[in-house]
């Protein structure tokens, strides 16, 4: 150990020289590169990570395929070791049903923004969930299009500030936020509806079994399942990254609560 | 193309929908997705009906957009996929034609039209950027069972979208055809197709309009390369693809009349019966739209006193015969909007006899000059 | 006397890939990184340093968006006896 600006430090820069094994390594197995130019504090990573962490532990890889909206996130669409149909905004839901239908045996999901599927795409996505469709729906929600710039979406909540309500979200001017969690698990179709988030480790902790189970629940052909993750957006919501997880509990999930919206197998076993 | 006259037990009376559904399956096709809208509903109806039975996959589609998503969605799988619809549809769904042949997806896709004011539409693509799709009009059912076909084996072979461009009377016309396969040739297997066996090896597939180049280091994707390489693959596919063209009496023509689709047939007809009364007019009808068949307009009009344009719009293919012709002759539009109240193409034009006095007017006027 | 802490697991911290964004700080349940304050990597960013104590829990790395984290658990858990403070008069942390 050294002293570093104050600091008893360890040696952090080559693994120990102890015996130790390996816990988790930089990145999941199934990213290819690490680096990506997504701002600092950013959550959708995290998601991705917990994401394709759940697809290896179900052991399903070689059967996957992923479906892209656009978004910040698009930058993992050609930067996973799974395979990926990259959709355009908000179409990412008709796309994982032709491959679905074509390829019943395939493990499909998209992976969506709030922009994506609840603006641009709020018809297919509610389309696939009430058709009951065997795909997992993942929207990464941050309540504003990140990519453009950080602007207003469906999901926006009263009082945010964003690029293009510099005042916050207005409901005379701007409407209401929609709730997507919530109407997608009142659709017959749908058979397992949660929202997660990032904003610590618990909730990645929470967040990962959400995916798990949603995963499940396609593979055991029970019906549409979706898991909503609200990650931070620093950028888009003016905010210090440090004050990012903060606010996302304050602001966002004051309003789009986190839990499990709906489980039709937890049904079954409780009745 | 000629329409074969040889009797065959396997011939039956079938409406052109029917037909057209039957060849697509014919061809290999195993997944549908569509959204009702006169005249291409009877389409989505029989594949319907009839896919189940083949093992494939019928979608009804809540939305035009939806339908070409689902059917982008299946044909990312390598599975033999084709959407429809009418021209407004086919409005709808051009972002994601565009972007499925940015993303080099096969496709066939049916406009079902109402009139033949979709022309532009369909031939210089009614969406954004530089991508061109093959176009087909057949003139009656039997050349839609081929040219049905044939948009399979081109979509598999180039991995390009191909429109087939029908219309109320090819769809609602009964024909005595034989919905036989035909065998174009092999085309390359799908290996850029995904069905999920590639996750996790270290190269995993990716079908994408914004390219195929996976991340490996600081560069993400190139869409300047990208889309200098799909310029590249359209050209080829362009240079290659023949054209595909029926004529009759150009080599001595005076007037040569070109038209497409259901109008060919009576333009057809009425040059038959200006030519039983010694009248020197010929036809060219293209049946490629893309790639125009512009050598055979080009040497019909060299002879020519006039080339005369018939089509049931204010004038499209028009533009496309005139670069043929290059001022070789005189260009004369002799179509127009000609449809009753319904707007679907229910043309008063389309009568031996009134194209017959089109014709002769040009030829009069061609004479005189 | 020094102090001993025990500690059942370290990491390897990519510090060119950090970001700075500090979420592994409170990720951290026995609160064992700390950002620098004026050393920064070479793209200008602050970056984490381990104290003594790290249970291997791999919070930091699943809060990470840069995945600037790599695990390990020791076999047997160290005793980490803290250094004595620099000459130059540094207190321990």
């Amino acid at each position: 150990m050294e002293h570093i600006e104050g600091h008893a430090v360890v040696d952090t820069s080559a693994p120990p020289v102890e015996p130790a094994r390996l816990v988790e390594d930089f990145t999941p197995a199934l990213i290819d590169v690490g680096e990506h130019g997504l701002c600092p504090g950013c959550g959708e990573p995290i998601a991705m990570r917990s994401a394709v962490e759940a697809i290896a532990e179900l052991e399903v890889i070689q059967r996957t395929i992923a479906v892209f909206g656009i978004g910040c996130y698009t930058a993992f669409s050609n930067n996973l070791d799974v395979e990926v149909m990259q959709a355009l905004h908000g179409r990412a839901p008709s796309l994982a049903t032709g491959a679905k239908r074509a390829k019943p045996d395939t493990v499909v999901f998209t992976v969506q923004g709030d922009g994506d599927m609840v603006n641009e795409g709020l018809q297919e996505v509610l389309h696939a969930a009430a058709r009951g469709e065997r795909i997992t729906c993942i929207m990464l929600n941050n309540g504003v299009f990140g990519e453009t710039g950080g602007h207003m979406t469906s999901t926006t909540v009263l009082g945010q500030r964003t690029k293009n309500t510099l005042d916050g979200r207005d409901a005379e001017a701007h409407g209401f936020p929609i709730l997507l969690s919530n109407l997608v698990a009142q659709l017959e179709g749908a058979a397992y509806v949660a929202r997660g988030a990032v904003n610590n480790a618990g909730n990645v902790a929470r967040t990962k079994k959400m995916l798990l189970r949603a995963f499940e629940s396609q593979v055991a052909g029970e019906g549409f399942s979706f898991v909503e993750i609200l990650t931070m957006c620093p950028t888009g919501w003016f905010v210090d990254t440090q004050e990012a997880p903060g606010y996302l509990s304050e602001h966002l999930g004051s309003v789009h609560g986190v839990g499990v919206l709906k489980d039709r197998a937890a049904e079954r076993v409780a009745s | 193309m000629t329409v074969t006259s040889e009797p065959r037990a396997s011939r039956r009376l079938l409406e052109g929908s029917e037909a057209i559904a039957e060849a697509m399956i014919a061809a290999g096709c195993r997944f549908f997705a569509g959204y009702p809208m006169t005249p291409f509903t009877e389409v989505l109806e029989h594949m319907a009906a009839k896919l189940p039975a083949v093992g494939g996959v019928c979608m009804n589609a809540e939305s035009e957009l939806e339908a070409v998503g689902m059917a982008w969605g299946a044909a990312a799988t390598g599975t033999y996929a084709a959407t429809g619809s009418t021209g407004q549809g086919l409005s709808l769904m051009q972002e994601s034609l565009a972007e499925i042949s940015f993303a080099r997806v096969p496709l066939v896709v049916l406009n079902m039209a109402r009139a033949q004011g979709d022309y532009y539409q369909a031939t210089r693509g009614g969406g954004h950027g530089d991508y061109r799709h093959l176009v087909f009009a057949p003139m009656d059912v039997a050349e839609a069972v081929e040219l049905s076909q044939l948009a399979f084996h081109l979509t598999a072979r180039w991995r390009n979208p191909v429109l087939l461009f029908g219309d109320y009377y090819l769809a609602h016309t009964t024909q005595s055809v034989a919905v036989d396969p035909i065998d174009f040739g092999p085309v390359p297997a799908p290996e850029w197709a995904l069905d999920g066996s590639t996750g996790g090896t270290g190269r995993a597939r990716l079908v994408s309009p914004l390219g195929g180049g996976k991340r490996r280091d600081d560069v993400g994707y190139d869409l300047s390369e990208h889309y200098r390489d799909c310029a590249a693959a359209t050209e080829e596919m362009l240079d290659t693809v023949e054209p595909l063209v029926d004529t009759g009496f150009v080599d001595d023509a005076e007037v040569v009349v070109v038209a497409f689709g259901t109008p060919g047939r009576y333009i057809r007809a009425a040059v038959r019966s200006l030519r039983d009364d010694g009248a020197k007019v010929g036809w060219v009808r293209p049946i490629s739209l893309v790639p125009f068949p512009s050598e055979a307009v080009a040497g019909a009009a060299r002879g020519a006193r006039a080339v005369a344009v018939y089509e049931n719009n204010q004038g499209q293919m028009i533009d496309d015969v005139r670069l043929a012709v290059l001022g070789a002759c005189p260009v004369r539009f002799i179509g127009g909007l000609s449809l009753d109240h319904s707007g679907f193409g229910i043309a008063p034009d389309l009568d031996v006899a009134v194209l017959r006095e089109r014709i002769a007017a040009v030829l009069r006027d061609a004479k005189e000059r | 006397m020094t102090a001993e802490v025990l500690t059942r697991g370290t990491v390897v911290i990519d510090v060119e890939a950090c970001k700075g964004c500090d979420l592994c700080i409170d990720a951290c349940p026995p609160r064992v990184l700390v950002m620098t304050e004026h050393l920064v990597n070479t793209r200008g960013y602050r970056y984490p340093l381990l104290l003594a104590g790290c249970t291997g829990c791999r919070a930091c790395a699943q809060i990470c968006p840069d995945f600037v984290f790599q695990v390990y658990k020791y076999e047997t858990p160290l005793s980490l006896a803290l250094p004595e403070p620099a000459e130059t008069g540094q207190p321990t942390a």
